[in-house]
């Protein structure tokens, strides 16, 4: 079920950090990085997406009218998304669909958000009948909570060891150092990461991604408005980057991992649990939509959320098998200069979470990977990238991007 | 007589008898149930409880039957909170003390449900598969009440060498 391809014209970001500023102004300035990127004009734009800022777990500020009235108003369509750390990839799938379905040529695609400090919290005010509060309420049950559990069954099922979450760390601090929009640029060792707190046993502060302001944005087009608008710029022989698939999933019934923001999973009593998890699933439907797998993919960006999270995706997106992920971890394989380079970005460790923009960001750097020019960080002959991120309320993610 | 004990969420769970002029021992009182519903169609659990529809697709006329869930289990996975969460977490201990979490999973109903884990009991007490009990206990008190939830506990004497 091969889905027709979309280019990706340009990209663009505002530098991660706890800036402090409104939202727009990271929104504006990277949408405006990837109109330059592109060489296009705004009032060329057809279609315009936003993905919603995020406040306690539910969307927050619409972005894409505002976005569109911060650049000026150009009477053209809007649409926003929000699906917690997928908003970002649901806004770029309403924008190919638009192209896809022939509605328009080209559309811009931009998320950011300034994010409060500390714990991402629920809403204020007694909430009974809402998960995310309850959970607070009942349990003090933190999203890190939740990482913990899930790091906690690797120590148990696959003998994966505290030095093993921390080696993830010690990676992506060394991909993201010389990334000039990484919040944290700086070498971690695993001493550091050892001596670190404990936030929720078995993770340690610096096991944990924090919470940062940034913008992502993108310009994507039809292939054939794309050919024209690089020959007429005489570009033609550039690397041309394309998205061959984007994977919105929900989860299938009965969903037997325990969730964010859950009590429960669901019971496997009556209906057989489905072949495949949540997160295995979320990469299983962007396989199927480009007609690849994963033994074609040469770079990914992955979100880890905790050091322990981004071995789960190693497993879930196929790069090796159940409780073989500390192995390729081990053997140097998701490392630059490995096999299959993992977050040579810097992933959300240098980063930090910016919700809204973090699914946008996921691609913009595999786009400057394929193209060659993620420079002091680049994949060498990296032709198939993946991203994959899951996050609140069933929403989850993954893109995959081809030249 | 104390301040009334209140359950801190209605209709999830059964309150146990207990004795209004003693306080709840640290280890909490058993006999609690959780209140699930069951989908009569499929056979699936829910908890917290369902009381629209069933959520098993192909169900959805199926009627939802009110049902006590297993008060015991095996621990899924767990975790403490060294931290103090955010509100409307309220802390029952001033200064606060970290407090544990348990995922565990319930054999007939093949779920795993969170809960707190009674006072005392550090993740170095814990381990994947040990078998837990469900127990009442105090979450907090403020002026007017005492409010009471589920916890999780190990059983003591229990087998604790199953995986799960």
């Amino acid at each position: 079920m091969a889905v027709d391809q979309v280019a990706v014209l340009g990209v663009g970001m505002h530098p991660w950090g706890k800036w402090g500023r409104n939202f727009v102004e990271y929104g504006v300035h990277a949408a405006r990085a990837a109109l330059a990127d592109a060489g296009i004009d705004w009032r060329d734009i057809g279609f315009v997406a936003g993905a919603d800022t995020m406040r306690n777990g539910y969307p927050g500020y619409v972005a894409g009218a505002t976005f569109a009235q911060a650049l000026g108003w150009t009477g053209i369509p809007v649409t926003s998304a929000y699906g917690a750390c997928a908003s970002g990839a649901m806004a770029l799938d309403a924008a190919r669909q638009r192209i896809l379905s022939g509605m328009c040529d080209v559309a811009l695609v931009v998320g950011a958000d300034t994010t409060p400090k500390g714990f991402l919290k629920p809403n204020a005010g007694e909430r009974n009948d809402d998960p995310d509060w309850l959970r607070f309420r009942l349990l003090g049950a933190t999203n890190p909570s939740y990482f913990a559990m899930w790091a906690r069954r690797r120590i148990d099922l696959y003998g994966a060891t505290p030095e093993d979450f921390a080696q993830v760390k010690v990676k992506n601090a060394r991909h993201g150092l010389s990334n000039p929009y990484a919040r944290y640029r700086k070498e971690v060792g695993p001493e550091d990461v050892a001596s670190s707190p404990v936030v929720a046993s078995p993770l340690r502060l610096l096991d944990i991604c924090a919470t940062s302001d940034g913008g992502a944005a993108m310009v994507i087009s039809s292939m054939d408005y794309a050919r024209r608008h690089l020959a007429a710029n005489g570009t033609a022989s550039d690397p041309l980057v394309r998205i061959a698939a984007i994977s919105t999933v929900t989860p299938t019934f009965p969903n037997t991992v325990l969730e964010l923001p859950n009590f429960s999973t669901d019971s496997a009593a009556g209906l057989p649990a489905p072949d495949l998890t949540f997160k295995q699933s979320i990469g299983a439907a962007a396989y199927e939509q480009a007609g690849l797998g994963p033994e074609d993919v040469d770079v990914a960006e992955v979100y880890d959320l905790s050091t322990a999270l981004e071995l789960d995706w190693y497993e879930d997106l196929g790069f090796c098998g159940q409780g073989e992920a500390e192995k390729l971890l081990r053997d140097g394989a998701t490392t630059l200069g490995g096999r299959l380079p993992v977050n040579p970005s810097g992933g959300l460790a240098c980063f930090g979470e910016a919700v809204p923009a973090q699914a946008l960001a996921q691609v913009c750097e595999l786009t400057w990977q394929l193209r060659g020019t993620a420079e002091g960080r680049q994949a060498e002959g990296a032709r198939v990238g993946i991203t994959a991120n899951q996050g609140l309320f069933g929403h989850g993610s993954s893109v995959i991007v081809t030249r | 007589m104390g301040k009334p004990r209140v359950p801190v969420v209605e209709g999830w769970f059964t309150m146990p008898p207990l004795d209004d002029t003693a306080p709840i021992d640290e280890r909490g009182v058993p006999g609690v149930k959780l209140i699930g519903t069951r989908c009569t169609g499929s056979g699936t659990y829910f908890f917290p409880p369902e009381r629209v529809m069933s959520r098993a697709p192909g169900h959805a006329d199926a009627e939802l039957e009110e049902v006590e869930l297993s008060d015991r289990g095996r621990l899924w996975s767990y975790t403490d909170a060294q931290y103090q969460p955010p509100e409307p977490f309220v802390a029952a201990t001033d200064p606060y003390e970290p407090v544990c979490l348990a995922a565990v999973e319930l054999e007939r109903e093949r779920m795993v449900v969170l809960g707190q884990v009674v006072r005392g009991v550090t993740v170095d007490d814990l381990q994947v598969g040990m078998e837990m009990e469900l127990v009442l206990d105090t979450l907090n008190e403020d002026e007017e009440a005492e409010y009471v939830v589920w916890k999780w506990r190990p059983v003591e004497g229990a087998d604790h060498e199953g995986a799960s």
